[in-house]
């Protein structure tokens, strides 16, 4: 059941059903012994009042009760008005001779007992008896309750107590149901607070004056809502330095494309087109570079797991990059290098690897290839990458992975934007990049990966 | 009219130097504060387009540090970041006005005319002095109501002597307000403008200062 309120609402009712009932019965049986018990006492009071009233007479004649005397009796027998002919009363000869009886009652004796109580069947019916024996006058009186009329009695007790109980017993579920709506209020109230919210609105729920039951998921939702909008605050940001930052080329293109429109020289014209393309793929690449941040900080790329052939990867990279950078600088990969598994990612690894080694062949003189190698240490491997170009000023070092820093060591088509991918991937595999300035001139940048590659067996050269 | 664009970005770079050399500017690019602060230290500059997301620093900082000089040079700010409160900082830091980028190559040009105008203390577009009128945004030239076609250097020497009347301009002064630094200039080549332009515009116009340079006419013959 996902109610709350309907989980509590049926478990109340049930708990207060039952003891209602428990309740019920108790009384149902305390009430059925008092009355007993009363009747019982008024049984035994007319037996006896009648034998009192038995004189010698009596005994002798045989001839039955005098009038007054009978209508005495039947007056005692008839004393509970509702209950009429309640009482039976038969007066026995102890040598076995009706000398006279109640009006209504049985002819037959209704017990066979000397004295006392007793229950008998008398002509299928049920009585309850008291008996007396006067030994003076050598008479028995019986005077017999019909117990059909008697739990006639009790159930109408009964009824009178019970019937008010039951008509309370939907008044006490509908206060039970209100009691639960408003001890459940604040939680209807969250809910309504949380539905009305615009998307927009990350502000945390105020929490002073809420239930101790509620606090605790009001201050969950409250640090959720924070860590998103600092999300989001981050995603802002980031939108807005990506619309600046694509502003400048576009306002190049629109610069070359007016030229080109205004100006008839065949060479200006055509070195503005040859601008436009520049820019054209510079824009290009800062969007692809854009979308490949994005992707591999909300992990769409994965994070780790995985084994790719770095030889052969590194090689199918060298040459797309020869493919998009003809003139730009060789890329050699070390012999060490083919036939070695690498246990990473294999989208997060292209991604470094393909940021760096374009950072590398942009920035290094043409007729340099860039060298990449594999180094091992006691704490796993790293790729290197040297590049024989101007590096990076030391004092821009720290910087240089920032999200749209470009150095003044920069190249055209630079968005600022690589280190920044490469870090953030190699981050997600559980590695690191390292950069730093070669002794000789140029750049090393070191993509260290946590564990040992394993040189592949299978197909290894 | 010399011009100094800093701008980082190559192709947008480029596209200032052709685009407002074309509109006839001549123009000096740098890319990085400290060459900018460099070049406005070292010659004088009639307009400046001062991109702010430079790589070492901001260009409000050159701004800054030129005005703190009382360089009154009018400067055009030019730049991705044109939100109001950066047009007011970029305003307030000692700008004579701000495009957002992409922006409109012909109003870039406009700009700095207008910019430049209102530094020489003009407020109309043309210039007049005695009969000859010169109109540098459509980079046309009258003398008495004809019209005189010139070259696009031709323009740049009387439009020169023309905002500083009866000021002598040296050969060397004229060369750089022609010149970028990077262009090859001939050692005559002064001469030969101005040759063209006595013949275009008749006697009268233009008086050579022996040994000084070269000044508009102090009075009519």
């Amino acid at each position: 059941m996902t109610s709350i309120r309907a989980r509590l609402f049926l478990i109340l009712l049930l708990t207060t059903g039952v003891v209602w009932l428990s309740a019920i019965a108790w009384i149902y049986l305390d009430t059925r012994a008092q009355v007993e018990r009363v009747l019982d006492a008024r049984l035994s009071e007319a037996a006896r009042m009648v034998s009192s009233l038995l004189t010698r007479q009596d005994a002798d004649g045989r001839k039955g009760l005098d009038a007054g005397k009978a209508a005495r009796i039947a007056e005692i027998a008839a004393m509970h008005a509702p209950y009429e002919r309640q009482l039976s009363c038969q007066i026995w000869a102890m040598d076995g001779g009706l000398v006279g009886r109640s009006e209504g009652a049985p002819a037959q004796p209704l017990t066979d007992r000397g004295a006392g109580f007793s229950v008998t069947q008398v002509n299928g019916e049920t009585w309850r008896v008291y008996a007396v024996e006067n030994r003076a006058l050598g008479m028995r009186v019986l005077v017999g309750d019909n117990m059909r009329v008697r739990d006639r009695l009790i159930a109408d007790v009964i009824r009178g107590l019970a019937l008010p109980a039951l008509l309370i017993l939907p008044v006490l579920a509908g206060l039970i149901w209100l009691s639960l709506k408003r001890g459940l209020a604040p939680l209807s109230a969250m809910a309504r607070s949380l539905a009305a919210r615009p998307a927009s609105d990350l502000s945390p729920l105020p929490d002073n004056d809420s239930p101790s039951e509620i606090r605790p998921m009001i201050r969950a939702l409250n640090g959720l809502f924070a860590r998103v909008a600092a999300a989001r605050a981050h995603e802002r940001d980031f939108t807005a330095f990506a619309a600046h930052e694509l502003r400048t080329p576009i306002a190049g293109l629109k610069t070359q494309a007016q030229i080109v429109l205004g100006h008839g020289d065949a060479t200006v014209r055509d070195n503005a087109l040859r601008q436009i393309i520049t820019g054209v793929d510079r824009t290009s690449r800062l969007v692809r570079q854009l979308t490949d941040l994005t992707n591999t900080e909300s992990g769409a790329f994965g994070r780790d797991g995985g084994e790719l052939d770095a030889g052969r990867t590194l090689q199918a990279l060298a040459d797309d990059i020869r493919q998009h950078h003809p003139k730009a600088a060789a890329i050699t990969l070390d012999p060490g290098l083919s036939g070695l598994t690498l246990p990473v990612n294999a989208t997060l690894f292209m991604l470094a690897a393909r940021n760096l080694l374009e950072n590398a062949v942009l920035h290094a003189p043409p007729e340099r290839p860039v060298v990449c190698w594999l180094r091992r240490d006691p704490h796993g491997a790293s790729l290197v990458i040297d590049d024989d170009g101007p590096g990076i000023p030391e004092d821009e070092l720290p910087k240089a992975r920032d999200r749209f820093f470009r150095g003044r060591n920069r190249t055209i088509t630079g968005s600022g934007l690589g280190l920044a991918i490469a870090d953030l991937a190699l981050r997600r595999m559980k590695g690191g990049l390292h950069l730093e300035n070669r002794a000789g001139g140029g750049l090393r940048a070191e993509l260290r990966f946590p564990a040992e590659p394993q040189p592949r067996q299978r197909d290894a050269p | 009219m010399r011009v100094l664009v800093v701008e980082d970005d190559e192709v947008l770079m480029d596209g200032l130097q052709v685009g407002l050399g074309l509109a006839g500017f001549t123009v000096e690019t740098v890319a990085t504060c400290a060459d900018a602060s460099a070049a406005l230290r070292a010659a004088p500059f009639d307009a400046v387009v001062l991109d702010l997301m430079l790589p070492d620093g901001s260009g409000l900082d050159v701004l800054a540090e030129a005005r703190a000089r009382q360089l009154p040079t009018p400067v055009l700010l030019l730049t991705a970041r044109d939100s109001v409160p950066d047009r007011i900082a970029g305003l307030d830091a000692g700008a004579d006005d701000y495009l957002g980028k992409p922006f409109d190559l012909d109003e870039v040009a406009a700009r700095l005319r207008a910019l430049i105008r209102r530094a020489a203390g003009r407020a109309t577009a043309s210039v007049q002095w005695r009969d000859v009128m010169l109109d540098p945004a459509a980079m046309t030239v009258s003398r008495a109501g004809e019209a005189v076609r010139l070259s696009r250097r031709e323009f740049a020497i009387l439009h020169a002597l023309i905002d500083r009347p009866g000021q002598v301009l040296s050969k060397s002064q004229l060369e750089e307000r022609l010149y970028g630094w990077q262009e090859e200039i001939g050692s005559n080549a002064i001469e030969v403008h101005i040759h063209n332009l006595r013949a275009k515009l008749g006697t009268g116009v233009i008086e050579t200062v022996r040994g000084v340079g070269y000044r508009l006419m102090e009075a009519a013959p």
